[in-house]
């Protein structure tokens, strides 16, 4: 003979168990339901709106796989660390928008840029930019050269820039574009005079 | 013996007794027997493959009695292909042409027409056996294109590619006997008693109008073609000791006597005796001693390559997704057998990193390249973007990071790099003068700066907007021919550095 508060303890667990299933699959209906939303493709306006100042970008164009300096009137704040990233903040609007030259995939961002002396800059790179950055030798070459000449022409002092893709190291960029090491900078500013058009 | 006490002394028994003699014993007449047996079997049998796309061989497979072969393996190299089974169909698509095979019949169709097979079609771990006769009706259909198959030597020709020969005996005293071809050749030259033999493995070389040519001279009566197992033998008959001398880039091959006063002649011409059963590099003669007076044979010289090309990605890493249904990855292997055959064509040993869908690090392609200590490394790419070819160098910071001898691995191409962007400006000019637009660049590519020797990547994208344009054999020759010219043209220079 069972106890009998044995048969209860054992009732209310059952009952307990089988009302958490229905619960647990109410919850999941609802979730799936639910649309969950994507990667957030918003472009980022630059957050600073102070006094403007004229820069010049290294903008990257496909058709002719070259690389032209462009003159642009963009908000910069003091600091020099956030200069540089309102910089690239403004070069890649420039690449996230409908005719872009030099198009990236949606979500690219630029998480932070950080400049450690003497003469280091690290640029983090979302991975939305990396990932669904086209493949290919001259594109990849394109980019990383528009990225670092950029910041490098507009901040004075950078000799060296590592790309770093959410705060991580990362063989490459997309197959081809060597992320493992630091660029040095005179190297890159040569190549980007390779890249200038007629070149 | 001291052992053998010890263990008495312990009381510990031998781990065989002496019944145990005779399993040892039958052991041992197991492993003579399987010994002698495997070295009875007989040897694989291969197709050699000849087209302008790239010269490879694929194994024969032995089904209700006829040599067999699959489709998959063979057209693999020449373009875009895939298989997917249902059920007893078999359907294979190469790029725009479908077939259906059915296992067990001994008909097809392709592109919506009927084929005869002349055996049943096969099903094996998804590839498709199909006997090697019905090749010469099938393949056209697939390709579009005319093919000759030498069924019992195993040789299959695609389009014209085949490499003719014509031979002279010249009135000299000791004679001469010149063979000239239509394309450069490497064969591996062999010696036995009476007889000189060139084993054209790679080379589409074809018969000539009589298989036995006779020349009415004692010292050098007759040479034999025949064919067999993929591979193509002229042997020469001679009375005396020859040997073989290349010219004219390998278009020539001349054998001529080995005598002493013969070989004085030849010294002149800085001839370098090669090991017997070695290829033989252009410029280089291969002796072929009597049996009297006959030198110990040499150890076999392992080859060294003069250029190692290396097809960029493979395995998990696609590349570039050139279109829907092609991927860099592949295209890279079909540019850098061509590559091959256009740099051996013009007597330039050369060894194809990536050969497979295999996943190489790009250290292990530095690995490579530099443990071989070859002249010039050069990895190919391809692109969807762009048009024509880019022609890269290493992108290497100003000053090396070297410790004394030591050579820093990011930087290893440091010390090789003016010699690179030279090779990289020959290419270039190549291309130019072809009229394919051609830019030279550096670039972050691994693994271009750890490399030791001369080193630069080719990307190819399509002159237009079309990437199919890619995989058009007549295109991936159009480029490697042009990068293997430019190559032989600064041989001495790359030799000078190697």
């Amino acid at each position: 003979m069972i106890p009998r508060h044995l048969v209860i303890a054992m009732s209310v667990l059952l009952l307990a168990a089988l009302g958490l299933s229905v619960y647990a699959w109410h919850m999941r209906k609802t979730v799936a339901a639910t649309p969950v939303a994507s990667t957030d493709t918003r472009l980022l306006a630059p957050p600073f709106a102070g006094p403007t100042e004229r820069v010049t970008l290294y903008v990257a164009h496909d058709d002719d796989g070259s690389l032209r300096a462009e003159s642009a009137l963009i908000p910069l704040p003091s600091g020099r660390q956030q200069r540089a990233e309102e910089l690239l903040r403004a070069l890649l609007s420039l690449y996230l928008d409908k005719s872009s030259p030099h198009a990236l995939g949606s979500g690219a961002d630029i998480r932070s840029v950080f400049l450690v002396d003497p003469g280091v800059a690290v640029i983090d790179l979302n991975s939305a930019f990396a990932d669904t950055h086209r493949s290919g030798v001259l594109v990849e070459d394109l980019t990383v050269t528009s990225l670092i000449h950029t910041i490098s022409a507009n901040t004075p002092g950078i000799l060296k820039v590592k790309i770093l893709v959410d705060g991580k190291e990362r063989d490459t960029l997309a197959g081809h574009a060597d992320l493992s090491d630091f660029y040095d900078v005179t190297a890159v500013n040569q190549l980007a005079t390779q890249l200038q058009p007629g070149q | 013996m001291r052992w053998t006490s010890d263990l008495r002394s312990v009381g510990v028994r031998p781990a065989f007794p002496r019944t145990s003699r005779p399993p040892v014993l039958t052991i041992g007449g197991l492993i003579l027997i399987c010994a002698i047996l495997l070295s009875g079997a007989p040897a694989e049998k291969h197709l050699a493959v000849y087209s302008v796309a790239a010269n490879y061989s694929v194994q024969l497979v032995q089904r209700e009695g006829r040599p067999y072969v699959g489709l998959l393996e063979l057209l693999e190299p020449l373009g875009k292909v895939s298989a997917k089974t249902e059920n007893k169909s078999w359907r294979l698509r190469y790029n725009n042409v479908e077939g259906d095979f059915q296992v067990g019949k001994t008909h097809a169709r392709v592109q919506g027409r009927d084929a005869d097979l002349i055996g049943k079609f096969f099903v094996e771990n998804n590839r498709g056996l199909v006997p090697l006769g019905s090749l010469a009706s099938l393949l056209p259909r697939f390709l579009g294109g005319p093919v000759t198959l030498h069924e019992e030597s195993g040789r299959l020709f695609i389009g014209s590619v085949a490499t003719h020969f014509t031979a002279s005996l010249s009135a000299d005293n000791p004679p001469r006997l010149v063979f000239h071809f239509t394309a450069p050749v490497n064969p591996t030259i062999a010696t036995e008693l009476g007889a000189l033999r060139m084993t054209f493995s790679r080379e589409p070389l074809v018969a000539p109008a009589s298989p036995t040519l006779t020349f009415g001279n004692k010292a050098i009566p007759s040479a034999i073609y025949s064919e067999s197992n993929g591979a193509a033998v002229v042997t020469v008959n001679a009375s005396i000791p020859v040997m073989a001398t290349f010219s004219s880039d390998g278009r020539t091959v001349t054998i001529s006597s080995n005598s002493p006063s013969a070989a004085a002649q030849t010294a002149t011409q800085n001839a370098v005796p090669a090991a017997p059963g070695t290829p033989a590099s252009p410029g280089q003669p291969a002796p072929a001693p009597s049996s009297s007076n006959a030198p110990p044979p040499a150890a076999p010289v392992s080859r060294r390559y003069f250029a190692v090309v290396d097809a960029s990605h493979g395995g998990d890493d696609h590349g570039e997704t050139l279109s829907n249904t092609l991927l860099e990855k592949d295209v890279t292997v079909a540019l850098a057998r061509s590559l091959r055959q256009e740099l051996e064509s013009r007597g330039i040993p050369t060894l194809v990193l990536r050969d497979s869908d295999a996943n190489l690090s790009v250290d292990q392609r530095a690995i490579f390249a530099n443990a071989d200590h070859a002249a010039i490394y050069i990895a190919v790419h391809a692109a969807s973007n762009g048009h024509g070819v880019r022609v890269y160098t290493a992108l290497l910071p100003f000053g090396g990071d070297d410790r004394a001898t030591f050579r820093s691995w990011t930087t290893a191409q440091h010390a090789a790099l003016p010699l690179s962007k030279s090779i990289a400006a020959a290419v270039a000019a190549e291309f130019q003068r072809r009229q394919i637009p051609v830019r030279t660049l550096t670039a972050p590519l691994r693994p271009l700066n750890n490399v030791t020797g001369a080193a630069i990547a080719v990307e190819v994208a399509p002159q237009g907007s079309d990437s199919s344009q890619l995989t058009a054999p007549d295109y991936q020759q159009l480029v490697t021919s042009a990068v293997a010219t430019a190559i032989a043209a600064t041989r001495d220079q790359l030799g000078a550095a190697q």
